[in-house]
């Protein structure tokens, strides 16, 4: 029963709560759409604790990604043990330079009697969750090895067949309890996107690599300005 | 040529008594919001001095503005590729004890503090936290030189001077100072709008007018350190970044800006200057030695027909092209050329001009009594008690030339206006001060007249903004027949 909650309904909601309440929120409120970065307030800790987390819930992102879309390749990598444990220390690596990261901007937060006037209720849970896949992501690479090998064989077909819309729970039920608080948290954090300051993955502006340096606007378009019957052929004008 | 019009500004430094009231009238409007306490989109500093935030200029430390590396126009912080690698955590952003802890005092405590011994005091309480602080610093610390080895020794614009000279500044009987008040220079190049990841700033065609969209900005924060001003700031409660606007709210509506209308000096001026926005790129990449030169190019003649020609082809409105003609800012700049621009070498092509003060000379105390009439013509300006380099580092590059030259017209039309007021000068002393700085006893007293005696319309000629041409973009109003006027809802029906 609680697999259901958890595995399949909780999924669900999450992924529609973001898409549907990130489009709402883009749409109607992009007032709100910001990181909300607290570097003014306090920069030197922000820079060990921002780097390590980022960068490590980066490459853990895109390296869950990969499992996900490639377990084949993943696979054949992990044909090699010497291959398996090169991959299995990087993850390793990016999991606990998340975790330092985590704590150093949790401990940030307590120490800076200003950052308590910038840090919301959503701030915490924020800090809660991310706290939570980085020790769960953890104990599970330290307790349940090679992860890298199992992800492609139950979870792949697993988030497969949620995106399919057939929930498959024959494998994934039989994972321990620590695995199965691990996914329900990574669709908790993916449902509260469109709530917290965790908005700024999906506005990530990768737009300033080509755009132009220079933005002029105008409020008078000088070549339609003259001839507005062009802008609206076959429309008669509102005021007859 | 791509002709654009721009609202300019002049601000004359010999006017300037340092009475914050632009400073006040601006943070009553704008920022005096939370997140908002400690900018001061208008701020004036006392130089020499370091200036809000601290050390400002010193763009070794905050990377500001552009660069000319391999004969290229870079920004001097960071690259397209590199802004994106530090976009977790911007290496040159300066933090709020950098500008300082807005506070303000705990007056109930005058009311209800209870009976004691002692006088109940209003202790300073911090505007982010909440909680009672030592003030360390605040905005203007440094005003008329208070705390000089902290703040007036440390300006960053005394790099070229010797020694010698560094030291005879802060020389008791040589000591001076000059009010800097600064606004946003609503730049040519801006660094901020390149700066930007998410393109939320952007520059307004029609008057030139730097924005953020406040519905883009996602706190990035990379335009807090791209502007060499520091006129950008960050509110640290919202998460977005907010700069001087110029009040185009007011600007729209044909009122000056609050800092303007309010200057109790009557120092600040603005009107429209037309440019050429094809030379941008040129100009701004110019070598640092034609900088000042060549900033100064790219702003066209309104009185020139082949430029009104384009300008009008660019939808230039025919009445900011007649403002343009009055331009207060095209008198002090192109036609007297009297002013110029704050740290040109950063390239962002700025368009808030600065007249220089001239500044009492150094006294003569061999004789035993304090004298500082100067025998010779430009004695005033050769024995300056402030080095011409200092005053060339703020405001020509390092080009003392330059500012001797302006620094001398000044000098001319207080000699002219000395002669026809007062008499005592010798007729030949005026003449050959015109023959040296060009101008004409007409043009002094041009001059003159817009410096001291300017009346409001004088001193701000606001272009319309032509808001009824915008909503033609979105309706149609006048351009076939039967639809202007007003019409009825329902279709009249015929039975």
């Amino acid at each position: 029963m609680s697999d259901i909650f958890l595995l399949i309904a909780l999924p669900y909601t999450a992924l529609i709560v973001m898409l549907v309440g990130s489009v709402y929120v883009y749409g109607t409120q992009a007032y709100k759409v910001t990181s909300l970065s607290t570097q003014f307030l306090e920069s030197r800790d922000l820079f060990f604790g921002g780097l390590f987390m980022h960068w490590g819930i980066v490459a853990l992102f895109f390296g869950h990604l990969i499992a996900f879309l490639f377990p084949a390749s993943v696979i054949a990598w992990n044909g090699n043990p010497v291959r398996l444990i090169i991959l299995e220390a990087a993850a390793l690596i990016f999991g606990i330079s998340f975790f330092v990261g985590v704590v150093i901007l949790i401990f940030r937060r307590l120490r800076n009697k200003r950052l308590h006037r910038a840090t919301t209720d959503m701030d915490i849970a924020v800090f809660v969750v991310l706290l939570t896949q980085a020790v769960t992501g953890i104990w599970i690479a330290l307790t349940y090895r090679w992860g890298s090998a199992w992800f492609a064989s139950v979870l792949t077909p697993y988030i497969r067949s949620l995106f399919l819309m057939n929930p498959v729970l024959a494998a994934v039920s039989a994972m321990p309890l620590i695995i199965k608080i691990h996914i329900s948290t990574a669709f908790l954090l993916i449902g509260m996107i469109p709530f917290s300051r965790f908005m700024h993955f999906l506005v990530f502006p990768v737009k300033y690599f080509w755009r132009p340096f220079q933005v002029v606007m105008w409020n008078r378009d000088r070549k339609l300005m003259r001839n507005s019957t062009a802008m609206t052929p076959e429309v008669k004008s509102r005021n007859n | 040529m791509d002709v654009r019009s721009q609202i300019a500004m002049v601000f004359h430094l010999d006017k300037c008594i340092g009475c914050h009231t632009c400073s006040i009238a601006c943070k009553n409007i704008w920022t005096d919001r939370k997140g908002a306490e400690y900018m001061w989109w208008n701020n004036v500093e006392t130089k020499p001095g370091t200036g809000y935030p601290n050390k400002w200029e010193d763009q070794s430390v905050y990377k500001g503005g552009w660069t000319k590396s391999d004969n290229e126009l870079r920004l001097k912080g960071m690259d397209r590729k590199s802004t994106m690698a530090n976009i977790f955590h911007n290496p040159h952003m300066p933090v709020m004890d950098d500008y300082y802890e807005p506070w303000t005092y705990d007056y109930a405590n005058l009311f209800e503090a209870p009976a004691g011994d002692d006088q109940p005091t209003a202790r300073p309480i911090s505007l982010v936290t909440g909680e009672p602080i030592d003030i360390k610093t605040g905005p203007n610390w440094d005003d008329d030189l208070g705390g000089s080895p902290d703040y007036a020794r440390q300006d960053v614009n005394m790099h070229d001077l010797t020694p010698a000279e560094k030291e005879a500044m802060f020389q008791l009987e040589r000591m001076t100072m000059f009010y800097l008040p600064r606004i946003c220079n609503h730049c040519l190049n801006a660094a901020c709008v390149a700066a930007c990841p998410s393109g939320a700033i952007y520059k307004r065609g029609e008057d030139g007018i730097v924005l953020i969209n406040q519905n883009k900005c996602r706190s990035w924060r990379m335009c807090v350190s791209a502007c060499p001003y520091k006129k950008s700031y960050y509110n640290w409660n919202n998460g977005k970044s907010e700069k001087c606007l110029l009040c185009y709210p007011r600007l729209e509506t044909g009122q000056a800006p609050a800092c303007m209308h309010t200057c109790v000096g009557r120092i600040r001026y603005l009107g429209v200057l037309l440019y050429d926005a094809d030379r941008i790129k040129e100009i701004a990449s110019c070598n640092e030695k034609d900088l000042v030169a060549k900033q100064m190019e790219i702003y066209l003649d309104p009185f020139d027909e082949q430029v009104r020609q384009a300008a009008r082809k660019n939808g230039v409105a025919e009445s900011t092209l007649e403002s343009a003609r009055k331009s207060p800012v095209w008198k002090f700049v192109k036609e007297w050329g009297i002013a110029l621009l704050l740290h040109p070498e950063y390239r962002t092509l700025p368009n808030l001009f600065y007249v220089p003060p001239l500044l009492p000379a150094i006294a003569d105390t061999s004789t035993g009594s304090y004298e500082t009439t100067c025998a010779s013509l430009w004695g005033g300006i050769e024995s300056s008690r402030v080095p011409m380099q200092y005053m060339a580092n703020l405001f020509t590059a390092g080009d003392t030339e330059k500012i001797r030259e302006v620094l001398k017209k000044l000098m001319a039309v207080r000699i002219h206006r000395r002669g026809v007021t007062v008499g005592d000068l010798h007729e030949d002393e005026c003449k050959q001060a015109f023959a040296e700085t060009g101008l004409t006893a007409d043009v002094a007293d041009a001059i003159f007249r817009l410096t001291s005696l300017p009346k409001f319309g004088e001193r701000f000629v606001i272009p319309a903004a032509h808001r009824e041409e915008a909503t033609e973009l979105l309706e149609n109003t006048a351009d076939i027949k039967g639809n202007t006027g007003f019409g009825t809802l329902n279709t009249p029906q015929r039975i």
